[in-house]
């Protein structure tokens, strides 16, 4: 277990260099004196030189980049340019709406596709079977912003049944936290779902003809057991794996979810970013969401290899 | 050939196929299939409903007819479906190969591949739109180094696959070069693997350019696509529901048809996994 711990960290650790030095390089090829991005409106050359003095440029390169990994590395992001504010301090602002509403659909992913993805395997050959399949091909082919679009559209706007945008802190009030973000997690996590149904599907189809629910079976065990506790435990190897490599499907489809239902998260940060040029910010919400996946890509497969003990005798996934 | 026939005896994927003909003849031909130019406005027949005398799905706010605006909304979504696949295969597949053939650089591949994977392709997207603009192409090739690891993995389990098999062992003995091996041998074998990897991200890719262009980093207005009709639906979608739904619905058919196909042409080209 140690052996694949230590080469799993290490591979990390070097993912993780790289994609620095990527993020690094990345904001180096941005168009434009970067002086001149951060002075802004206040272009005199007194405080261009405060800005180069102030961030370092005149330095070589490895020197800055040693500069932005210490910063980095400290949790100094730098300063937005439009705002001033510190990059952090908004990164920790938006970075809890993000994560409960990736929960929250995470949730309703696995309950759907586990639930719908057991019953199309035991119901092989039947209506059920078909309705669940068609279902699955239909969230795969759906474009998730769109059926947010309908929901708010029909469910919030015509029926009034949800809020159409909006967040309140769960502390404040989980009860309206919680209303305010049914919709957004059930639009997000739809195509999550249909991923999750479909390899819970082919996996319970794998385990249910293997060799030891024979035996299960043949000992007498109610079909609820065999199910339940023998094959859909098996299954579940897989979701934890889909997880991790849908994490940046995950990633990518929030920003998109806040964007339609006006969510204070780190989507909305990203998005106004770019769209305001503001290149402290950009260069750490890259930053963050790469050492995010990158970290919680090293979780799932230490979990994996915690339900599986198969992995780790290997020693190398 | 088999793979046809097999194809063929399957009334979803010929349900499909008509589809996705359709959308492409529609995009193609959309300079002379469509019956008004998608940029041009007419603020006094805005909001026209659907089944209006001239504008079969209706209008936009700016009375822009909503057929003519999908049919060139299809021709970007597929631009992009195409170029963004085309861009992960061409990169992809050598990588793929030399990863599962050269054990020695096969670390070095890997880590490459988890690195692209650390960035999600919306992230890929903001980076590239900050450095270089949004634009239609910028938002393919985002989507294409995204698909890059997805081919990269399956192009070099299949070629582990395949290099353990007698007929490669044989063609090595008799002195065959490393690129003969791989260019002759696997390669051919490799394709339908490939061919089946290209058909689901295909609508993967088209989805991803239909929600880059609603966050305003892909195509850039007036032009059309699908994404962006959706974005400028959104501010008057209660007034003018169908300038909405339409769009939507749309992009759910061309996405629907390539995943069909994909689905039957994996089936076809593996049996053994359908029957199970």
């Amino acid at each position: 277990m140690s052996r694949y711990l230590f080469h799993r960290l290490w591979q990390s650790a070097v993912t993780l260099i790289l994609a620095t030095i990527v993020v690094f390089a990345g904001v180096r090829a941005l168009p434009g004196d970067p002086a001149l991005a951060l002075a802004g409106e206040d272009r005199d050359p007194e405080s261009l030189r405060a800005i180069r003095e102030q961030y370092g440029l005149d330095d070589s390169w490895p020197v800055q980049f040693w500069q932005f990994v210490s910063h980095a590395a400290r949790g100094d992001l730098g300063q937005s340019i439009r705002t001033g504010e510190p990059v952090n301090g908004m990164i920790a602002g938006a970075l809890p709406v993000t994560i409960e509403l990736s929960v929250l659909a995470l949730l309703v992913a696995g309950v759907i596709g586990i639930g719908a993805g057991v019953l199309a395997a035991v119901q092989r050959g039947r209506p059920a079977e078909w309705a669940a399949n068609a279902l699955a091909l239909l969230g795969l082919s759906v474009p998730n912003f769109w059926l947010g679009l309908m929901a708010i559209l029909y469910l919030s706007v015509a029926l009034g049944l949800f809020p159409a945008s909006g967040f309140v802190p769960f502390f404040t009030n989980p009860v309206a936290n919680l209303h305010h973000l049914v919709l957004p997690a059930l639009i997000l996590g739809t195509g999550l779902a249909a991923v999750i149904m479909r390899q819970t599907r082919s996996s319970m189809l794998d385990a249910l003809s293997a060799d030891y629910i024979r035996t299960a079976e043949a000992k007498g065990l109610p079909p609820r057991a065999v199910i339940g506790r023998h094959a859909l435990r098996n299954s579940l190897i897989v979701v934890v794996t889909i997880v991790g490599l849908q994490l940046g499907a995950l990633i990518s489809g929030a920003v998109v979810t806040e964007r339609i239902f006006a969510l204070p998260g780190f989507g909305k940060l990203t998005v106004d970013a770019v769209f305001q040029r503001d290149y402290p910010v950009i260069q750490a919400v890259v930053l963050v969401t790469a050492t995010a996946y990158i970290v919680i890509n090293l979780l799932v497969d230490l979990l994996y290899s915690v339900i599986d003990p198969r992995i780790r005798v290997r020693g190398d996934a | 050939m088999k793979v046809t026939r097999r194809i063929l005896r399957n009334p979803l994927a010929i349900a499909g196929l008509v589809v996705l003909g359709l959308a492409v003849v529609l995009a193609v031909f959309a300079n002379f299939l469509a019956p008004h130019e998608p940029t041009q406005t007419a603020l006094d027949q805005a909001f026209a409903p659907p089944g209006t005398a001239g504008h079969l799905l209706g209008t936009d706010d700016l009375g822009r007819d909503v057929v003519s605006r999908i049919m060139f909304g299809l021709r970007a979504s597929l631009h992009v479906g195409i170029l963004a696949v085309a861009t992960s295969l061409v990169i992809g597949v050598p990588l793929g190969l030399m990863a599962g053939y050269f054990r020695a650089i096969d670390a070095l591949i890997s880590r490459l591949t988890d690195l692209v994977l650390a960035f999600p392709f919306l992230i890929l997207a903001v980076g590239l739109a900050a450095i270089r603009g949004a634009s239609l192409g910028n938002a393919a090739i985002a989507i294409g180094i995204a698909q890059i690891p997805g081919v990269i993995r399956i192009v070099r389990s299949e070629t582990l696959r395949l290099k353990s098999l007698d007929f490669v062992a044989a063609a090595v003995v008799e002195g065959a070069s490393d690129a003969w091996v791989l260019g002759r041998h696997i390669l051919p074998n490799a394709a339908s693997v490939i061919i089946v990897q290209a058909t689901v991200a295909i609508p993967a890719a088209i989805l991803g350019e239909a929600v880059l262009s609603f966050l305003g980093l892909g195509i850039q207005p007036p032009a059309p696509s699908l994404g962006t009709m959706l974005s400028d639906a959104q501010q008057f979608a209660a007034r003018a529901p169908w300038a909405a739904v339409m769009p939507g619905l749309a992009i759910m058919l061309l996405t629907l048809a390539f995943n069909i196909v994909g689905d039957s042409l994996r089936d076809a080209l593996d049996p053994k996994a359908s029957r199970r």
